[in-house]
């Protein structure tokens, strides 16, 4: 499965400031996997070590919000990362 | 000798350097301009080298390393992090790298880091992998140890390694307190008799402690210092019992603050900032007169030094990784940066005070690479 994957700007200093990349997979585990082949590091500032997502990034594929990583894309999906910050 | 202050700060790291003529300090950054920054520290083994400890607000924590004194820097490979946890298992993720340690003289390449959750790090290729170390991070005391966190969670730092012995470490934790381990970390037992917990239930619990910041002297490594949340303390091994050392501090100043730094080569002298710890905490310097302590004879008396500095309704704070000397005895400068985004310098070991940069982000950290 072939997909595109929208990098919010406080991530496109792994992505040579891309904001739209190709990714391969067949769900949102396997999408970030290949990402992180192509960009070394860049999963991590999204997911932590127990394979949550973090608590103030939201990943969505398409308009549908992610709620685990086993969750499908299919060919042509955009899977959007979203940061989230308050105040100063 | 060339020298810098790395200025760790919420919004990204900063250098300031002497001027060409010797009078004044140059800034220069930022880098790392968004990022949080909680140390940068200088491998003494390799000067060139330099670790930084960073996050977002959103993004998770890493670690990046320079090879060329600051100039570039590359990002972990594998930051530290916990292991997976098993099913049942409390799950815990680093959420911020807030302490770096260089491991020991003879151990080229490796380093400690603290976290929040508490835990403790080591790798040995110069800061790129990180492995946790499962002697303390999976300790069957860990949980008693480390009962719960601070408003900003629980903060392991003040890693230290014994000059004489890279099997012999300490660690700080709060809310938790002092840790030693005699066999490279496979094992650790709590070091806090004689350190006040007014805040517990029993003030003279084995562990539960609140400790600010512990210095391990580097010329004399049997003697620590520690800014404690209840007070300033000295230990001088093999005993096992502090001694509160600030009790010799003016009533009216108190003996709470963040940060202790020791002299490089002098063991007896030792600098604090007291913060103002009455009622509701304020963490301010005491009557909105910021000064700056020492004591030449080991905590038996306590010198104020304020000369330069603002004489009145100046509510500074200052974080304990955020003071640091020189290492340049016997005339050691010493020098804080304050959550207001000053950095004072004291010249002749504080003896007179200037600000050598404003504005800064509010400044969680101040080192000293040469």
């Amino acid at each position: 499965m072939s997909c595109t994957v929208r990098i919010p700007s406080p991530l496109r200093s792994y992505t040579a400031g891309a904001s739209m990349v190709a990714a391969e997979g067949g769900s949102v585990a396997q999408v970030l996997a290949s990402l992180e082949r192509r960009f070394a590091g860049i999963r991590f500032r999204m997911i932590d070590e127990q394979s949550r997502i973090r608590p103030h990034i939201r990943l969505y594929v398409n308009t549908t919000e992610v709620t685990a990583l086993s969750q499908a894309v299919a060919t042509g999906d955009i899977v959007h990362v979203i940061c989230a910050l308050s105040g100063g | 000798m060339t020298s810098a202050l790395w200025i760790g700060t919420r919004k990204g790291a900063f250098t300031l350097r002497p001027d060409a003529r010797g009078r004044g300090w140059k800034l220069s950054g930022p880098q790392f301009l968004g990022h949080i920054i909680h140390h940068v520290v200088q491998d003494p083994r390799e000067p060139r080298v330099l670790l930084l400890a960073a996050k977002t607000g959103h993004l998770g924590p890493t670690v990046y390393r320079s090879s060329d004194r600051g100039r570039t820097w590359k990002e972990a490979a594998q930051p530290p992090a916990f292991r997976k946890a098993a099913d049942g298992e409390e799950a815990r993720a680093v959420e911020r790298v807030f302490w770096l340690t260089p491991g020991h003289a003879c151990e080229r390449g490796t380093w400690y880091a603290g976290t929040s959750p508490a835990g403790l790090f080591r790798s040995e290729d110069g800061g790129g992998r990180w492995q946790p170390v499962a002697g303390f991070n999976d300790h069957a005391m860990r949980p008693k140890w480390v009962p719960f966190g601070t408003p900003d969670g629980q903060l392991l730092h003040s890693i230290s390694v014994d000059p004489r012995d890279p099997q012999h470490l300490y660690i700080a934790i709060s809310i938790g307190g002092v840790f030693e381990s005699t066999d490279g970390g496979a094992d650790w037992a709590p070091l806090n008799e004689g350190c006040a917990a007014d805040f517990m239930p029993d003030p003279n619990v084995p562990y539960g402690h609140d400790p600010h910041c512990v210095a391990l002297h580097p010329g004399a490594p049997d003697r620590l210092y520690q800014q404690n949340h209840c007070g300033i303390y000295r230990l001088d091994r093999p005993e096992r019992c502090w001694v509160r050392i600030g009790r010799a501090m003016p009533k009216k100043v108190g003996d709470i603050g963040f940060p202790i730094v020791v002299h490089p080569s002098d063991p007896q002298t030792a600098w604090v900032l007291p913060m103002d710890g009455q009622t509701v905490w304020p963490r301010t310097s005491i009557a909105g007169k910021p000064a700056v302590y020492r004591t030449s004879d080991g905590g038996k008396s306590w010198r104020r030094l304020d000369r330069g500095l603002p004489q009145s309704q100046a509510w500074l704070t200052v974080l304990r990784q955020a003071m640091c000397t020189d290492g340049r005895a016997p005339r050691v400068g010493v020098y804080f940066g304050t959550t207001g985004g000053e950095v004072w310098a004291g010249a002749g070991g504080g003896e007179s005070w200037r600000c050598i940069a404003r504005h800064l982000p509010e400044i969680y950290s101040v080192t000293h690479a040469v």
